[in-house]
């Protein structure tokens, strides 16, 4: 899988959502992304990239679009 | 009057009476006592809403404003409100006669087919059980039991009118209203939002009106430790608060070791809605020395422990079930309309259904649970019933679980993700604190009860 593949994976598998959503999927834009949600992604996306999110990030990341923003700073995509 | 009681998200300043004005309103409009159901959530219709019908003897029964459409009419049905007060954004979920008031992007709806029936004249709110949606059982809060509840708290945090205490637990929880309450009596100003942790406005709205305490269960503290939050600079916090289950042992010592090295105070406490909210805290100095003990009970309030034959155990150090007493203690349930004219059955006695132990210092710790219950997310979850939940849609299954983490046991992996889903909704918790876990069949004994120590080899 290439790391956009893995991105877009954490979102399908956490929050049940399909692929075609993403590109307009916001936080609390969809039940399961809630302040527990947004743990889990963040857990999450640590995991599978092997990287540690800083706080600023965590809190500006609010949207999938905005995360993929925020990750290309960890992540070469 | 001229005082500030709330501070929103945008900046807008309301006075303690404009709250009198708003209720005054809302009197015009419901001129009698009757139940309304009040759509929570954190904002100025909200709140406004709630002080309203309290100072007007209205009786308002919380749920969150993002209860799910389904469930709320089967609560409707059971209750037979005459009136709903909920957000205009959920105007179109509802069948509904008319609208006949309106304030702050809030609308309150008549049911003209729901007609008046007797409420006892002590009762005050109803309060969700769990603090999820899924229950239909109610607790019947009085005013006194309000009242009495807040001027405790507010007592032992020493809240004066200087405090602002910005909002981050739902307004329609028991402890969230308890922080309403207890700052709203003392004329403190409280800093309305309905941003959460994980959001960057909450930060930026925290630092700029200068935040002086929040509130937090558990899992709060799991954010605000991911945030690093022992890194952050916030000089105007003074005050932390945790409820809603017990805090792991490293969470506690390093928020409590953070906040004595940075002079801010950390108040860990215990309480259950049928106490309205508060039971006991553990005075700041003694977070570090007294390690896992809620401490002490609340100004006003009693403990006593009992043995299974219902005898007080007097000595230290022996385990036994926590009994309070107090006036906080609630008027007892309500699962329908019926019961809202019941007198208090509970005479100022509840029986936690906690065990716990006392030690040589009169300090008490909490060490298992007589029934079932666990804490997700703060809220109280009862496992036999969600069993019997999960039971309408499969034909056998057992919860098991621990805070924050419920493992549900079925025999058909395939339907996971919709069983997920189910459970989700109907409980109103992130489907993240569900797993799942097959097995060829759930071990039962001979009366046909789970053998829940059995499940894991099964």
């Amino acid at each position: 899988m290439t790391n956009i593949e893995k991105y877009k994976q954490v979102f399908i598998t956490l929050f049940g959502v399909k692929e075609k959503e993403l590109q307009k999927l916001t936080y609390q834009g969809v039940d399961a992304w809630d302040s527990v949600g947004h743990m889990g992604l963040i857990t999450e996306l640590e995991e599978t990239f092997n990287i540690m999110i800083e706080t600023d990030d965590i809190i500006d990341f609010n949207s999938f679009l905005k995360g993929y923003e925020i990750l290309s700073k960890y992540v070469t995509f | 009057m001229n005082k500030t009681i709330i501070i929103t998200e945008d900046g807008t300043h309301v006075l303690y009476g404009d709250i009198s004005d708003f209720s005054e309103s809302i009197l015009k409009v419901i001129e009698h006592r009757c139940l309304v159901f009040c759509l929570c959530q954190n904002t100025l219709g909200s709140v406004c809403g709630y002080f309203s019908f309290i100072a007007n003897r209205i009786v308002p029964v919380m749920l969150d404003s993002k209860i799910n459409t389904e469930l709320l009419a089967g609560l409707i049905k059971l209750y037979k409100p005459q009136y709903l007060w909920l957000p205009d954004h959920r105007l179109n979920d509802f069948q509904h006669d008319k609208i006949v008031f309106t304030g702050h992007n809030y609308s309150l709806v008549k049911f003209d087919g729901n007609h008046d029936f007797p409420l006892h004249n002590d009762l005050a709110l109803l309060l969700t059980t769990s603090g999820s949606t899924g229950s239909s059982k109610f607790v019947r809060i009085s005013y006194e039991n309000i009242e009495v509840n807040a001027a405790s708290i507010a007592h032992y945090l020493s809240i004066d009118e200087n405090e602002r205490p910005v909002t981050t637990l739902p307004m329609g929880y028991s402890y969230g209203l308890s922080v309403i309450n207890s700052h709203a009596l003392k004329g403190a100003t409280i800093l309305l939002t309905s941003k959460t942790l994980m959001e960057k406005d909450f930060w930026t709205f925290l630092k700029t009106q200068k935040a002086s305490s929040l509130a937090g269960v558990p899992y709060t503290y799991k954010i605000l430790n991911k945030l690093q939050f022992s890194r952050m600079d916030l000089p105007s916090l003074k005050t932390l608060t945790q409820a809603g289950g017990r805090l792991n042992k490293e969470l506690r010592n390093e928020i409590s070791s953070f906040c004595l090295r940075s002079g801010k105070q950390f108040f860990m406490m215990y309480g259950q809605t049928e106490a309205t909210a508060r039971m006991s805290y553990l005075p700041p100095q003694d977070s570090l020395t007294k390690p896992g003990s809620i401490g002490i009970a609340i100004p006003g309030g009693e403990f006593s422990l009992i043995d299974e034959n219902g005898t007080e155990i007097k000595e230290h150090d022996i385990t036994g079930e926590l009994v309070y007493k107090g006036k906080n203690v609630s008027m007892g349930y309500a699962t329908c309309f019926d019961d809202l004219r019941k007198e208090d059955e509970n005479h100022g006695t509840l029986f936690t259904g906690d065990l716990a132990r006392r030690d040589s210092d009169n300090f008490y710790y909490i060490v298992g649970r007589k029934r079932r219950f666990i804490k997700i997310f703060g809220n109280r979850i009862n496992l036999d019933e969600t069993e019997c939940l999960l039971e309408n849609i499969v034909p056998d299954c057992a919860c098991t679980g621990e805070d924050d983490h419920i493992i549900i046991y079925i025999t058909d992996k395939n339907r996971i993700a919709e069983i997920q889903n189910y459970i989700s909704v109907k409980t109103g918790i992130n489907p993240a604190a569900f797993s799942f876990r097959q097995c060829a069949e759930i071990p039962k004994n001979s009366a046909g009860k789970t053998i829940y120590s059995e499940l894991d080899i099964s």
